[in-house]
């Protein structure tokens, strides 16, 4: 069974984000899509600055089997990348929920945020879906 | 592997001298455009090149050795009749640029090539130049662009693509500067048409269908398909990597198909799977004739053959290579249509499906779970091995390793990625009833020593060249160059 934090908040696509207290968001995989993924081996990040809207593709995660869009949770402008990933794509397997975060967005429309599931809802859907 | 790199193999100063040295000059380059060091080469004997190279190609895994059932991508048997006549020395010989009146022969034998995937396609108008799938690919999503622009169209730039659609497409589309829009897949393996409803409008530009689907079944709700993205002012394009399940008995045009591409390379026999050389000839209907790219070989007379240029369609897309294609590769798939005729053409698509169909079922009644079971399979079906790597954690990867010790290539793994744990197999119709047996008793045994002794399924494979490769780290640090440095002596 895949780990599950309490204090994230969770998208149906798998995607993890933890509010901060400046108001900003940081989205991340989870352990469950990580395990799903694979050993990555590359991580395309946007350049700060750039915009997206809920569910717009912003991240590619590139594993040995596949590579996988990763959608923005809510929308929002990129904040700052994980520099670390450049030279280490596997924290994302190794820390999903740390290490291994993805983006940091400033989000537009923070009412959004109330539309993401809670963690009790999220291992509802993997134990749903069999995962 | 025992095989050395061939530099490992290199001794200072030894030659192969197959020519004497040249009294002439060899070339007129400019002093300051040549390089000051002389190139690393493997100084290497004549025999010791044979031998390297003939211990190479022993390793291959190829379909002239064993059972090769890989999804998607028609591993079938190749004539070697194909082979012999493609090398004719008049057809190898004959130079791209020689006068046409001097290679009538040949131009002959390309426009009935022409002539033959019309009517094994029902498309009107038939272009060979792309020279591999995904060229037709970008040739066919160019034309329905060019079409749009044409008519002044110039909002259409999103392509509808399945979520069980073959990676290249989607890849297409953003080549050719379109965005895709993915539509899913519904629980019984066809289009999701009220998700397709949601999606077209004024800024579709097409649709990429491949059917029958990667999913192995044929979308039966086709011609809603195409009635929906038509009356939208989208195209249809046609993936042609799954026509051998349906050659000869449905035509793409009559399921409402604009434009189609055709992997000659594995429909049309040429060995393949390393990249080439291949052949991805497109078919239009009139709506896109006028754009097909160039050349092609026209009909001048009852019997004159010329090639026709961007003076002949001025609308055309344009050039996809210096030439007309690979010009071995659409001999060879000339010659195969030629030897098969018609009826043979059915016959390929009758036990293309048979096979996959008998293979399916025998899998089926030893307890495989099958996707779409209920559906009958095309050319190909999905094996699902979740079940098993639940309950034993032996995994399809396991699994298409473990066939290696037992003389099977693996079918396609993880592909499509909507079932999880999966093998796609495609036994194509060139294999025997016994060969098919034979690989279901394979997979029966490996799961059999699964549940006895998964940790042997694990170590497989032990007979090939190489074990288990670390594929991570190939991906992480590629490396593809020989580093080390030539023994001096």
């Amino acid at each position: 069974m895949s780990e599950v934090p309490d204090n994230l908040k969770y998208s149906s696509e798998h995607e993890w984000v933890r509010l901060e207290d400046d108001g900003s968001v940081v989205v991340g995989i989870t352990d469950h899509a990580q395990a799903a993924l694979g050993e990555l081996v590359y991580v395309e990040v946007p350049e700060a600055g750039q915009t997206f809207n809920k569910g717009d593709a912003c991240i590619v995660v590139e594993s040995v089997k596949a590579a996988s869009d990763v959608y923005a949770p809510v929308s929002g402008a990129c904040q700052a990348a994980n520099p670390a990933l450049g030279d280490a794509p596997e924290l994302v397997n190794q820390s999903p929920y740390e290490g291994g975060w993805l983006v940091r967005l400033q989000p537009s429309d923070p009412a959004e945020l109330d539309e993401l599931m809670d963690a009790e809802a999220y291992a509802r859907l993997l134990a749903e879906s069999g995962g | 592997m025992s095989e050395p790199v061939i530099f490992e193999l290199s001794r200072a100063g030894r030659r192969a001298p197959t020519h004497a040295v040249a009294e002439v000059p060899a070339h007129t380059i400019p002093e300051a455009l040549l390089r000051d060091a002389p190139p690393v080469l493997p100084e290497v004997s004549e025999l010791q090149v044979v031998r390297h190279f003939t211990r190479l190609s022993q390793l291959n895994f190829s379909i002239d050795t064993e059972f090769y059932p890989l999804g998607s991508c028609t591993m079938k048997y190749n004539p070697k009749i194909c082979n012999r006549l493609a090398m004719l020395p008049e057809f190898l010989e004959r130079h791209p640029l020689g006068d046409v009146e001097r290679g009538q022969g040949f131009l002959e034998c390309m426009f009935e090539l022409q002539e033959m995937l019309k009517a094994v396609t029902g498309m009107t108008a038939i272009s060979l130049t792309p020279m591999a799938g995904a060229q037709g690919e970008f040739a066919g999503v160019a034309m329905i662009r060019a079409y749009h622009a044409a008519r002044q169209d110039h909002e259409r730039c999103e392509i509808i693509v399945p979520d069980a659609a073959h990676g290249t497409n989607p890849a297409t589309a953003t080549m050719c500067g379109c965005t895709a829009v993915e539509i899913p897949t519904g629980p019984d393996g066809d289009v999701d048409l009220d998700a397709l409803r949601r999606v077209v409008g004024p800024r579709t530009a097409g649709i990429m269908l491949t059917n029958p689907s990667t999913l192995g079944v044929f979308e039966r709700h086709i011609t809603e398909v195409a009635e929906i993205v038509h009356s939208a002012g989208g195209l249809l394009y046609y993936d042609g990597a799954n026509l051998n399940a349906i050659l000869g008995r449905v035509f793409p045009a009559d399921m409402g198909f604009d434009v189609i591409h055709v992997n000659l390379h594995k429909t049309f026999s040429t060995p393949h799977g390393g990249g080439g050389p291949g052949s991805g000839v497109v078919g239009v209907n009139d709506r896109l004739a006028a754009f097909l790219p160039v050349p092609i070989v026209g009909r001048t007379g009852a019997d004159r053959f010329v090639w026709l240029t961007e003076q002949d369609l001025p609308q055309s897309i344009g050039r996809l290579s210096a030439f007309m294609g690979n010009a071995g590769i659409l001999l060879r798939a000339y010659i195969y249509m030629r030897l098969l005729g018609g009826d043979g053409m059915r016959r390929v698509s009758e036990y293309a499906t048979l096979n996959a169909n008998y293979l399916m079922q025998q899998l089926v009644k030893a307890g495989f779970d099958v996707a779409f079971s209920e559906r009958r399979a095309s050319h190909e079906f999905i094996v699902s091995l979740k079940g098993i790597a639940g309950e034993t954690g032996i995994t399809a990867m396991d699994f298409a390793k473990a066939l290696l010790d037992r003389g099977f290539h693996a079918p396609t793994t993880y592909f499509p990625a909507l079932v999880a744990e999966c093998l796609l197999i495609e036994p194509t119709e060139t294999e025997t009833r016994q060969d098919l047996d034979a690989f279901a008793a394979a997979l029966i045994d490996i799961r059999d020593q699964a549940r006895t002794d998964p940790d042997e399924v694990r170590a497989a494979p032990r007979t090939m060249p190489v074990r288990r490769l670390d594929d991570v780290r190939a991906a992480r640090q590629l490396d593809l160059a020989w580093q080390g440095e030539p023994e001096s002596s």
